[in-house]
């Protein structure tokens, strides 16, 4: 799993109100190099949550990301490289997500997050 | 003949498909699906997608052939595939490995987890939902099951899927959807129009056992939301007739990215 897939999930369990960013429990992380596409990058800025990545990269043992952003950063080349890094190639192979709300653990097992609710959770 | 042969669009290979006991198999709709792509292909390169999905993604034939033809990161294209079944996911991470390419897998139901943060990013949707007319009790059994199994109509898990890809689809976002005839597939146009949605039949295909339609939606956003009962007459007309198979290819390979 991706962090670009870890900051599009939340916990949907019946009755959390704030179930994003699921806190990452990594046990296992690899990095897959893949080619880099700017335009890609720059379209997704907008979009992701820039704190969320920055704890889930951190999580994930990669404390290469500035905390705080603009969109002029994205001129930056060096940036760029950082930001896909941390997006499209570190993956969380096996760990868990973890509900901020409710502690709920979400397995990750050979890099697939479990979202499946139990049938009182839904 | 050869050097057309060559010039191919390359989709998925059955042979470097994975199996699972518990997991659908490419069939006729999974074909249809992905013919209905092919068909498509110039406008979709055209379209420049960052973010692909597929709602059920069972051996992972559909995805595959999605990211044969578009390309992947460094076309700056990236696909998300989801299963309810968890068999399914794996195979489809195997059968995606085998040709190279890559999706992120989440096990869940439809996309559940992900409607929040993911809508209104993906640009283009594929879906072979559960379609087959059951009893309502099937629907969402473990296994292999829960990739047939549609209920009444066929419609059960159909119903569920449009709204969810109604929030996940992009402004210029597009939905290719299997349906069969059982499930009204005029109706589900009409139903979609209503939402905004323009429609059109991609293929067309009847088999042994069953008659297919690959239906298209993109927000038409000439359509007013609010028009009480709108006409099918969008749909009628926009009806194409089938596509002879492999006779639309008029670009070669090379403008992949």
């Amino acid at each position: 799993m991706r962090l670009l897939t870890h900051n599009m999930l939340s916990s949907n369990i019946k009755g959390v109100v704030n179930g994003f960013p699921l806190r990452i429990e990594a046990e296992k992380v690899v990095e897959k190099t893949v080619e880099m596409n700017s335009e890609f990058l720059k379209k997704m800025f907008d979009k992701v949550d820039w704190k969320a990545l920055v704890d889930a990269s951190r999580a994930m043992g990669y404390t290469e990301l500035p905390e705080e952003v603009d969109s002029s950063i994205l001129d930056s080349d060096e940036f760029l490289n950082r930001f896909h890094h941390a997006l499209l190639e570190l993956h969380l192979e096996e760990g868990a997500l973890v509900c901020p709300e409710t502690g709920r653990r979400f397995p990750v097992n050979k890099g697939i997050p479990n979202m499946l609710l139990h049938e009182d959770e839904v | 003949m050869l050097a057309s042969y060559k010039e191919l669009p390359r989709t998925a290979q059955i042979r470097l498909v994975s199996s699972h006991q518990e997991v659908y198999e490419p069939c006729d709709d999974s074909f249809a699906l992905v013919d209905a792509l092919l068909a498509d292909r110039s406008n979709l390169l055209e379209h420049h997608p960052s973010l692909c999905m597929e709602i059920g993604c069972g051996s992972g034939y559909v995805i595959t052939s999605l990211a044969l033809i578009l390309g992947q990161e460094g076309c700056g294209v990236n696909y998300i595939a989801t299963d309810i079944n968890p068999h399914a996911v794996e195979v489809t991470q195997k059968t995606m490995e085998a040709h190279g390419v890559g999706a992120e897998l989440v096990l869940t139901d439809i996309a559940a987890g992900l409607e929040e943060r993911l809508a209104g990013l993906v640009d283009v949707m594929v879906v072979n939902p559960p379609y087959v007319p059951t009893p309502e009790d099937e629907v969402g059994v473990e296994g292999i099951t829960s990739s047939w199994a549609g209920g009444e109509n066929g419609r059960s898990v159909i119903d569920k899927i449009l709204p969810v890809a109604d929030r996940l689809l992009s402004e210029k976002g597009w939905l290719y959807m299997v349906t069969l005839t059982a499930n009204n597939p005029s109706e589900i146009c009409q139903q979609m129009r209503k939402k905004g949605y323009g429609s059109k039949i991609v293929i067309q295909r009847s088999t042994e056992e069953e008659s297919l339609h690959i239906i298209k939606f993109w927000r038409d956003f000439d359509i007013g939301k609010d028009e009480p009962n709108q006409s099918a007459s969008g749909f009628i007309g926009s009806l194409l007739t089938h596509i002879p198979l492999f006779s639309f290819w008029r670009r070669t390979n090379s403008d992949k990215c």
